[in-house]
């Protein structure tokens, strides 16, 4: 990276943590900071979307005849769960427990591959029932919303496997300690995404 | 079977136009030449060597440039066979869905393909420089950026030749761009190829604003920017907050059109209006992250070539700000007869007005620069002095269309038309070729010729004023836009004449701008001082063409205008800070996987184009290929010896 | 030299000065003869705008032209050079004010405008109500009291309000009769009002004026405003003469064809509601049972 090394910040300071040891890696996390902030606007615009259709159900069910109220609790219960195991990863990470960090990633990834089963098998049992993405709009919104945060949730779980792979090679440097701390930064914004998702699109759902 | 050829060749490619045969032929034929000429002189390996794979902010800077040149190309005979078509009621040139084809593409090439990367080009160019760093936060993803850009731009003009162009407008209005009323491949090609350089866009906001948030030299505060970087900063928090909800929006149009959703439909629920909103809720928003920028260039300029302080620096910040927070609440004005009700249309229509209120500041803040100093017209300066009385009107009738009984008078008629060229061409390509000449000694070490620069300033300006102004009178005249022909008797035709007129000594100039560039290529003035206008900020404290590490040392800023404080102290003889003593610098490698992971997007977005799925499954798990192979990637940058600087240093002449 | 400049360009401004009001002052600049006192109103609107712009536009380029030519960068220019004078508080105080003057009066008659254009032009005696849907690529024209309706043409009482009513059944369009007033969209599943009233007999000009597609540009219609009795007289002339409009017919006209005028002795009762409630309009009707579009929908 092309960075000014007059003037960086003095490195090695003991009070910065591990992933903001060096400029470039601060640079990515401050970056990564901003991209999240777009893809917040992204499922805000899918949300509003989802707000201005959800009553035009059309010829098919409405919210009350698809969600399954065991399911979306089981999913969002995973989902929070796999947060905290995040969080005690990056806990491991600044305390430089490497193979505790690891086994907490491990976990979070299992988890949320749980989450996306749990995920795929309620989108299989809607089509089932013949409740597709072509039915109504109301469907089209709602396909749509969960089915964006359940992407970007098996896009982190490749993602959060590849950082795995790369920690066992190369071990907790300030290089890989950025990388896994970005992944979970993505993480832990997926789950206050699902938070919204839980609220406006399950608990109104089958609260009308 | 050869029944089954055919009809897939008739309807794959576009058939039966000689305009469309005609563009077939030009463009194997360029093609071909293309190849040729790089294989007669051996120059394939010095294409990738030095730009296909570079990372280099300031030659991704010169690619966007010509780019947006070729588009603006592109773009302007596309306006050309307009204005022919409307030259005479009922004329026979264009039939009504090639005429549709021609004002889509016209409008989404100008906005998306021309002033976008023009003004990345800009940014490109100057940002870095102009805050004393040696390249941008995230060289990488600038790359990959443009090369986005550049396989969407070509994914869209594609469409001209094979499958068919889209044809419902630049904004694309659902359901009109549906699968109900639009069969054709067409608006597929719209949505995907905005979708890849969409993402593009968004990376070089979030890359730009991450670069002049951090990365500044010491000294720098906020208040010492140059007000192009201030510029360049507003557009990119609007980039940051307007591209996704267009994201969304055309993303839900493909689900549409492919998948057979209905989020803007007419049937099933669908709400067709939604689209409406949310493709202004970035349209709005959009247009200042085009304007903005040149705004920030004639700051720069008037400053430079007034040999004078900007005026109102703190108010030039102020409003710049003011103009992007308020961008975001405006877009109702786009649909101000949609019936809204009187309480949105007032908030929206006075909303609209106010960010005229900081647009004029700016404008008297210009003119009170130029006060009292020492003018010289230049040509950068002479497109910033025409901007001027061009934008006044322009913005005017914005304020007029701002009103929103008036504008129930206005809406979709040719007076809109000419508001918003006015304001698009009078700023932002003025704007854009202003920073051009401005900025084109830093860029290639030789300067452009005056006289040819002239003529074509001339041409293009007096054709633009022969071109609109009548067509404010024809939108009071009831002429309404997208048109295609119209009948005699109205009183257009006198108006439609003149117009036309206007369009081809626009023409003309544009040819003018060519023969400059190509001519000063060969015959070009070289600069070696580096500091050809006498310029105020650090870009010109540079050699020219500035070497890819950009400073050899790091600058310590003191004051706004740091070049000119500089330049003022040696005159003064004032001491010299010691020289530091030189240090190895860390730089980015080149990659050819930007390139590559574009191209693997051309391919995707192909594919979805035709509904090809095994196609564009292989070219998306290339591309998540080629983004795990980065992910590995851990030899990313090299280290340039003080040795290797000094003997840089000493071939310009600086020691 | 300078004198020489100016002359030119007196010239020039001269030239074209005389190329607009030549063949542009008469009645063909739509929007500046309106003949009803909704095209009036935002006749006003747009002259008052035009006139507080000038309050800035007009300065702004005289000054640029002071200064351009003033200071320029010539050796002998005895004009005061000041090239760190870069803040007065006065002069920005001024150009913060002004234009925040200006376009707080301009914004107050503006919404006051807004407001007032909503409501039927002067006093309602016994409007009419005329149903427009735009089809792709014509205009029907229904009376729901007259029950007639029309293809491409529209006739009217003069003297009288008139209440459109308009809907699509095609990609969306927008209204535009300019003499009359303004334009307002037609979009499907959707029934939006526009007041309008002309003040004379005459034929105005009208057209679709947002793109819908292939036949667009054909998409022009005539408003023909008569006295009351010559209207009477016409719709009974058209009940007498021409043919019903039938469910077939009409699935006829929504096909994607460019027509002439048509005209028909019946207007399919419900025709035009079920127009608006199909399918993803069925959501709007909630307002249009709230009365905030008086279509006559009746019961559903």
């Amino acid at each position: 990276m092309a960075m000014a090394d007059s003037f960086v910040k003095s490195q090695g300071s003991q009070s910065v943590p591990l992933e903001y040891t060096h400029e470039e890696d601060a640079l990515r996390i401050f970056g990564f900071w901003i991209f999240l902030a777009t893809d917040l606007l992204l499922f805000a615009s899918l949300f509003a979307t989802y707000s201005v259709l959800y009553r035009h159900v059309g010829h098919g069910p409405g919210p009350l005849q698809i969600f399954d109220i065991t399911g979306f609790s089981a999913e969002t219960f995973i989902l929070l769960t796999s947060s905290f195991t995040c969080g005690l990863a990056t806990y491991s990470m600044h305390r430089g427990q490497k193979a505790a960090m690891m086994a907490w990633m491990i976990v979070t990834i299992l988890l949320g591959v749980s989450f996306i089963s749990l995920e795929l098998s309620e989108f299989a049992s809607d089509i089932a029932r013949g409740a597709t993405l072509q039915t109504s709009a109301f469907l089209s919104a709602f396909f749509t919303l969960v089915g964006t945060h359940g992407a970007h949730v098996s896009f982190g779980i490749v993602w959060m496997t590849l950082i795995l792979i790369q920690l066992a090679i190369h071990g907790l440097t300030p290089t890989t300690a950025r990388k896994a701390f970005i992944v979970s930064l993505y993480w832990h914004f997926l789950d206050v995404v699902w938070i919204f998702i839980f609220t406006i699109v399950y608990l109104l759902g089958v609260m009308s | 079977m050869l029944y089954n050829v055919e009809n897939f060749a008739s309807h794959f490619f576009v058939l039966g136009d000689p305009l469309i045969y005609g563009a077939d032929v030009s463009i194997v034929l360029v093609s071909l030449a293309i190849v040729f000429v790089l294989t007669y002189y051996k120059k394939w390996g010095w294409l990738w060597r030095e730009w296909l794979t570079t990372v280099d902010h300031k030659k991704i800077g010169i690619m966007y440039m010509i780019a947006a040149l070729l588009m603006l190309f592109r773009g302007g005979v596309d306006a050309i066979l307009m204005r022919t078509q409307l030259i005479m009621p009922n004329m026979p040139f264009l039939k009504a869905q090639h005429y549709n084809e021609i004002f889509t593409t016209h409008g989404t090439i100008m906005i998306l393909f021309m002033a976008m990367p023009f003004i990345f080009a800009m940014m490109n160019i100057a940002v870095p420089l102009q805050i004393g760093a040696r390249d941008v936060a995230f060289p990488y993803l600038n790359a990959i950026s443009f090369w986005l850009f550049f396989f969407a731009a070509m994914l869209l003009n594609l469409s001209f030749v094979i499958g068919g162009s889209p044809d419902a407008g630049w904004t694309s209005y659902a359901p009109l761009a549906g699968l109900t009323f639009d069969k054709g491949p067409g608006e597929n090609y719209y949505l995907l190829a905005l979708q890849i350089t969409g993402i593009g866009s968004m990376a070089t906001g979030i890359n730009f604003f991450v670069t002049i948030m951090k990365m500044r030299a010491p000294g720098m505060t906020l208040m010492r920017m140059p007000l192009f970087t201030w510029s360049i900063l507003a557009a990119c928090i609007i980039i940051i907050f307007a591209f996704p909800p267009l994201t969304a929006a055309l993303t839900l149009l493909l689900m549409d059109r492919l998948a057979g959703a209905h989020f803007f439909t007419i049937f099933d629920g669908g709400n067709p209006m939604m689209y409406v909103n949310m493709f202004w809720m970035w349209g709005h928003p959009e247009v200042y992250i085009v304007v903005l920028p040149a705004f920030g260039v004639f700051s720069e300029v008037v400053a430079t070539f007034s040999k004078k302080r900007t005026f109102g620096y703190a108010s030039m910040v102020a409003s710049l700000i003011a103009i992007a927070v308020i961008s975001f609440f405006t877009w109702v004005h786009h649909f101000f007869t949609m019936g809204a009700g009187p309480g949105v249309n007032s908030f929206f229509a006075v909303a609209t007005m106010i960010i005229a209120i900081p647009t004029g500041v700016k404008v008297f803040n210009w003119l009170f620069t130029m006060y009292q100093g020492r003018i010289r017209t230049k040509l950068p300066m002479l497109w910033a002095i025409a901007f001027i009385p061009n934008f006044a009107i322009g913005g005017a009738s914005g304020v007029m269309l701002a009103v929103a009984p008036a504008d129930y008078q206005f809406h979709n008629s040719y007076f809109l038309v000419a508001h918003f060229h006015q304001v698009l061409i009078g700023g932002v390509v003025f704007g854009m070729l202003a920073g051009m000449y401005y900025w084109w000694p830093k860029m290639f070490g030789f300067m452009l010729n005056e006289r040819l620069g002239r003529i074509a300033f001339w041409f293009f300006n007096i054709g633009f004023y022969v071109c609109f102004l009548p067509q404010y009178w024809l939108g009071w005249m009831g002429m309404t836009r997208r048109i295609y022909t119209y009948l005699p008797g109205m009183g257009w035709t006198f108006w439609n004449i003149i117009s036309t007129f206007g369009a081809y000594l626009m023409g003309v100039g544009f040819v003018f701008i060519v023969l400059q560039i190509l001519y000063s290529i060969r015959y070009g003035e070289r600069d070696l001082t580096g500091d050809p206008w006498d310029g105020r900020t650090l870009e010109w404290s540079l050699p020219s063409p500035v070497p890819h590490y950009n400073f050899a040392r790091i600058p310590e800023v003191t004051g706004r205008d740091a070049w000119w404080t500089m330049k003022e102290a040696k005159q003064k003889g004032e001491m010299q800070p010691e020289l530091e003593p030189l240090k190895p610098i860390h730089m980015p490698n080149d990659s050819g996987r930007p390139f590559i992971l574009s191209v693997l997007f051309f391919i995707f977005g192909f594919g979805m184009v035709f509904t090809w799925y095994p196609m564009a499954a292989v070219a998306f798990i290339g591309i998540l290929l080629s983004l795990i192979l980065r992910s590995f990637e851990y030899d990313t940058d090299h280290t340039l010896s003080v040795d290797e600087i000094r003997r840089t240093e000493a071939a310009y002449g600086r020691v | 030299m300078m004198q020489k400049r100016t002359g030119t360009y007196t010239l020039i401004a001269a030239l074209c000065a005389t190329l607009f009001l030549l063949p542009g002052c008469g009645e063909q600049v739509l929007v500046f003869h309106p003949v009803g006192p909704v095209g009036q109103v935002e006749k006003q609107m747009i002259i008052l705008s035009i006139v507080m712009v000038s309050i800035v536009v007009i300065p702004v380029i005289a000054l640029l032209w002071v200064i351009v030519v003033r200071y320029r960068d010539t050796p002998d220019n005895p004009t005061p050079y000041r090239p760190e004078w870069s803040e007065s508080r006065t002069l920005e105080f001024l150009w913060w004010a002004v234009p925040i003057v200006i376009i707080g009066v301009l914004g107050f008659v503006t919404v006051q405008k807004t407001f007032a254009l909503v409501r039927p032009p002067g006093k309602v005696i016994n409007p009419l109500t005329i149903q427009v849907t735009s089809l792709d690529w014509k205009w029907l024209f229904q009376y729901p009291g007259q029950k007639i309706a029309t293809v491409n043409y529209c006739e009217i009482p003069a003297n009288r309000p008139i209440e459109f009513v308009l809907t699509s059944n095609a990609p969306m369009n927008s209204f535009w009769v300019p003499q009359l007033g303004g334009q307002e969209y037609t979009m499907p599943g959707m029934a939006m009002k526009l007041w309008l009233e002309a003040d004379q007999p005459g034929v105005y000009f009208g057209s679709g004026a947002n793109f819908s597609g292939e036949g667009f540009s054909h998409m022009h219609f005539h408003v023909i405003a008569r006295p009351q009795s010559d209207f009477d007289h016409w719709v009974q002339r058209i009940k007498s003469t021409a043919p019903p409009l039938t469910t077939q017919q009409y699935a006829v006209l929504a096909q994607r064809t460019i027509v002439q005028p048509m005209s028909f002795s019946t207007n399919q009762p419900g025709l035009f509601e079920k127009i608006v409630s199909q399918d993803g309009g069925m959501y709007m009707r909630r307002d249009l049972m709230k009365g905030k579009v008086n279509t006559h929908v009746g019961t559903d």
